[in-house]
């Protein structure tokens, strides 16, 4: 299952569906690093709304993608995480330090838009 | 196989979500809160993660299973795979030997309410879960 990857700006932002496998995973780290590096984007959007599971595959690459980015100088924020997947994932003992969260797109966009006004 | 049982052979990454989505329907389907049904899928995710990592293959069974005045969901998931030889050391938090997950038995037992394992070096390992109906 390909995840849509949308350019808006200096913000890529990429949509993760349900039943996303470990392939689709690994597939969408490379893609988006790649991306960044066409687009010269500034930042990454990860919309995890639609996920129903995030085991420790999905929040180790989720990690795995942010420093990547972060490797090429990019911001990476991950919106959407449901509250019973984050019940879930804290149960499991999963966690994403380091990598940025906000409730929504929206959310997101505005925590991107606060950043970058301060460091320009 | 008797009804309310449900089996799926674990081969690859792509078995590990069609497990996990029938773990979910099923829970569904016999009562669980969403948010029940999410760390049963979350367990199952687990589970099936572990025999594709260590085992390569093997399966996961999920079935209803009656209690006394309650109604739960067993998950069972075998392979027979290598084995784990210090099952103590396994159940404790960030021990792993494929170098990459690491929390994943002591992280399902904290998901489900009840938990057991068995293994046997070189035969193969069997965990049952199970999680009650609040």
């Amino acid at each position: 299952m390909e995840v849509p990857i949308l350019k808006q700006g200096a913000v890529l932002i990429a949509t993760f569906q349900a039943a996303l496998s470990d392939a689709d995973l690994n597939h969408l780290r490379m893609g988006l690093v790649q991306q960044v590096v066409k687009f010269r984007s500034r930042a990454v959007i990860v919309d995890v709304t639609a996920m129903d599971v995030m085991d420790s595959f999905a929040s180790r690459t989720l990690r795995e993608i942010a420093h990547m980015i972060r490797l090429r100088g990019a911001e990476t924020v991950i919106v959407g995480i449901q509250p019973e997947v984050a019940f879930a994932m804290v149960q499991l003992g999963l966690t994403l330090e380091g990598v940025a969260t906000a409730l929504d797109l929206e959310e997101g966009l505005a925590y991107l838009n606060e950043k970058f006004k301060t460091t320009n | 196989m008797s009804a309310g049982e449900i089996r799926v052979a674990i081969n690859s990454d792509q078995d590990i979500v069609s497990a996990r989505q029938k773990g979910r329907a099923m829970a569904t389907e016999l009562g669980f809160s969403s948010g029940d049904a999410t760390l049963i899928a979350t367990a199952i995710s687990e589970l099936a993660r572990n025999i594709v990592s260590y085992a390569g293959k093997g399966q996961i069974t999920l079935k209803m299973v009656n209690g006394l005045n309650r109604r739960g969901i067993a998950v069972i998931a075998d392979d027979d795979g290598p084995g784990i030889p210090d099952i103590r050391q396994a159940l404790r938090d960030g021990y792993s030997t494929s170098g990459s997950l690491g929390l994943g038995l002591p992280g399902v037992r904290r998901l489900m309410d009840e938990f057991e394992i068995t293994s046997e070096p070189g035969r193969g390992t069997i965990v049952a879960v199970k999680k009650w109906r609040q």
